[in-house]
């Protein structure tokens, strides 16, 4: 583990953190990547002990926007900003596609006038976390936009990976499912592939998304010849939606071909670790006995999940506010 | 009466009749009179006399593709406010396309508008009817009564039709009326729910992609079904390789088909759309480079005949969205030229290719006395500096709408004075 000797939270050892928003795994360079990381590290022993609190964020306001609704993404900022010492207001703003009044860009205006100091976004739309950023004056952290991306789960995943394995180097990262439709998927391949880590998409030919083999290092169709020497099997949520004729012709037949159960899994390293950014679907895209069994790290992921984001609301605060 | 005007030291670029030579061009009674290339001219008395200084004077160009906010969206665009920015971008006359509220399927309003127009707008404009009502892609409009009142060409503007039964039968319609057929080609199927070209750059920024073959295979259909009915069709505006290759074949079998390219379609490909940038939220979209540079290649080969502004005012309300949710289009009456001389300028294409896909083709097709200098032809010129340098403000942009893809943008050329009907209507503040 990095930087063992160093105490619980002091922020103060990194550098100041050059970004005032986090909108794109594409906007980090790679050593700001590995700086939150290890920000993200000396946040789990923070969690870990006996009073959970650092008061880096006192007195500062953090508004959680979601335009979508997701129970554990939004808990997992709260918490964060709470551990933190930040007033946490959490706003969920139901959309309709029909009928939409008011129209985003209005929504930043009246919430930048409340003067918070951090906004936590998710949005339907590609690009509308980005769009908010340009009108309002605070720090802006995408909680996932569209099928863009999701800069705090590949955070999440790559420290996930690397407290299992002891490095990020030479690892096969093999991601399967709903490529797509899928900002995890993407945030995944962006920051692995700043890494250098060697990344693998698998999924049916309607799921891949045009271009893919510019992203990933191989692209396979094929579940067992995807999965085979792969160091992690990063599972992806399949919106039942998707199985409804057009793309994937059923539930069963996707389960069949792409779902991972016991002899798939052996394919990859007699060490691989299963992941999952939730929620998930037993018995679609994973074998319960998998999800719930002893290469399953997928709830680490939801306690790293809290680390990085207290680690990027950290980070990014003090930037947004240096002199 | 006005007095007779002379326009002289001029370098008259004619595509019509291939001229790029020094002369002089002598105005009277809205048309042009008299023609003399070459020496210098005498000067009749009592004439008014323009000294061009060597500038470029060219027929005033024909934009087959504007949408104006009027009637029904009056706050976009009016026909005065279209007008304005027609005249400023050296446009004499445009199509408006029937895309309004209420749409254009009668010919009362074709007759309204045409009155309309002349009362508020310098520049020409010329209704074109819709195919079918409302825009609705079911059932034909009333081709001769609308042909009657005045409407230039039949288009469902913005709709593509998808049915391929009424396609063929409104072909054969349109060709009992000899009116020009022109239809954008889109496959609502294939188009499902994307807003950008489909490729790397849609799957980076988790946009659907719109992919090529949902242009040319309703456009392979199209040529096929024209000529079989032998209506005049014109591909509204194409954006793909395969879709210059399908107009290349087809046209050497049927000489009645011809196709038009938005400017944004020759100067801008996907890249452009840089993060989510909405003003390059296009139909149809932004290809690749590829793509542009085999449009540009169409226009050179004769594959492609017209360019046009495609100017579509849309409002920041709904603009300002995210990129899926924002709607289609951009303006460009003002700046069609000045991109369209980016194309001379950087060697790309000729002066009278350039000029002739926007004055003598678009007249063509519509089947217009204009677009031309000669004898007896009305006298709608632009007189142009071509190497004048500016840069686009959307401020300074005459339209209502401030959605240009051409914002910032670096410009070399620019009108000095435009003339409808032998009126100047249009006078640079550093124009002659």
């Amino acid at each position: 583990m990095p930087q063992q000797n160093s105490p619980a939270g002091r922020s103060g050892d990194f550098p100041p953190f050059a970004q005032r928003h986090l909108i794109s795994i594409a906007d980090l360079q790679q050593h700001e990547i590995v700086d939150l990381l290890d920000r993200a590290e000396r946040m789990i022993e923070v969690s870990r002990q006996e009073r959970k609190s650092l008061p880096t964020l006192s007195g500062k306001t953090q508004i959680n926007l979601f335009f979508e609704p997701s129970t554990r993404t939004q808990s997992s900022f709260e918490i964060a900003g709470k551990r933190l010492g930040a007033l946490v207001v959490n706003m969920s703003v139901k959309t309709s596609s029909v009928s939409k009044g008011e129209t985003l860009v209005d929504t930043a205006a009246t919430l930048n006038a409340m003067r918070p100091d951090v906004l936590v976004v998710r949005h339907s739309a590609a690009g509308a976390v980005e769009l908010l950023s340009q009108k309002v004056g605070c720090s802006v952290v995408n909680a996932g936009d569209g099928a863009h991306e999701h800069p705090t789960q590949a955070l999440l995943d790559a420290l996930t990976i690397r407290n299992h394995k002891g490095t990020l180097t030479g690892l096969t990262v093999a991601i399967c499912g709903d490529i797509a439709n899928s900002r995890v998927a993407r945030s995944n391949l962006l920051l692995l592939g700043a890494l250098n880590v060697r990344t693998r998409v698998i999924a049916p030919r309607t799921l891949l998304p045009a271009g893919i083999e510019n992203l990933a290092t191989e692209v396979f169709t094929d579940m067992d010849e995807g999965l085979k020497g792969a160091d992690v099997v990063m599972m992806l949520r399949l919106q039942h939606e998707r199985a409804n004729g057009k793309m994937i012709p059923s539930v069963r037949e996707y389960y069949r071909f792409y779902g991972l159960d016991e002899a798939r899994l052996a394919h990859a390293k007699p060490d691989a670790i299963v992941m999952h950014p939730g929620p998930m679907n037993r018995g679609v895209e994973i074998d319960p006995a998998i999800a719930d069994g002893p290469r399953s790290v997928i709830t680490d992921q939801v306690e790293m999940g809290v680390a990085v984001r207290m680690a990027v609301l950290d980070a990014l605060l003090p930037a947004r506010n240096a002199p | 009466m006005t007095r007779p005007l002379l326009i002289e030291n001029a370098r008259i670029v004619d595509p019509a009749s291939g001229t790029d030579q020094m002369g002089a061009v002598l105005v009277e009674n809205g048309r042009i009179d008299d023609l003399a290339l070459g020496g210098p001219v005498g000067v009749p008395e009592g004439v008014e006399v323009i000294d061009a200084k060597g500038q470029v004077l060219a027929p005033g160009l024909i934009d087959m593709r504007v949408f104006v906010g009027e009637p029904g969206k009056e706050y976009r665009e009016t026909l005065a406010s279209a007008g304005a920015a027609a005249i400023a971008g050296g446009v004499t006359s445009f199509v408006m396309m029937p895309d309004t509220t209420p749409v254009v399927d009668d010919g009362a309003l074709v007759d309204f508008l045409i009155r309309r127009a002349e009362a508020q707008s310098p520049a020409r404009i010329l209704p074109a009817a819709a195919i079918t009502k409302g825009l609705a892609g079911k059932e034909i409009t009333e081709f001769g009564l609308l042909k009657e009142a005045g409407a230039v060409c039949l288009t469902d503007g913005a709709a593509s039709i998808q049915s391929s039964a009424l396609i063929r039968s409104a072909m054969a319609y349109a060709a009992n009326f000899d009116m020009a057929f022109v239809h954008q080609v889109a496959d609502a199927g294939l188009v499902g729910d994307g807003v950008m070209n489909e490729g790397l750059f849609a799957t980076v920024l988790g946009l659907k992609g719109i992919p090529r073959e949902a242009e040319t295979i309703p456009l392979a259909r199209d040529l096929q079904l024209a000529g079989l009915t032998g209506v005049r069709y014109h591909a509204a505006q194409v954006s793909t390789q395969g879709s210059v290759a399908l107009l290349a074949a087809a046209k050497s079998g049927d000489p009645k088909v011809t196709a038009g390219i938005s400017i944004n379609n020759l100067c801008l490909n996907e890249n452009d759309i840089g993060r989510y940038r909405t003003y390059f939220k296009l139909s149809p979209p932004l290809r690749a480079e590829a793509d542009r540079q085999a449009v540009i290649e169409g226009l050179r080969s004769g594959a492609i005949d017209t360019i046009h502004s495609d100017h579509d005012p849309q409002d920041s309300e709904v603009k300002r969205q995210p990129f899926a949710e924002a709607s289609n289009g951009a303006i460009g009456l003002e700046t069609l030229l000045a991109a369209a001389l980016r194309l001379v300028h950087s060697g790309d294409l000729d002066l009278l290719t350039v000029l002739g896909a926007m004055t003598r083709r678009p007249a063509e097709i519509l089947g217009l006395d204009s677009g031309r200098i000669a004898r007896g032809a009305p006298a709608d010129l632009v007189l142009f500096d071509l190497d004048y340098p500016w840069q686009v403000t959307e401020r300074d942009l005459r339209s209502k709408s401030r959605n240009t893809s051409f914002e910032g943008a670096r410009m070399q050329g620019k009108v000095m004075r435009t003339f409808v009907g032998g009126k100047s209507v249009f006078v640079h503040e550093d124009g002659i």
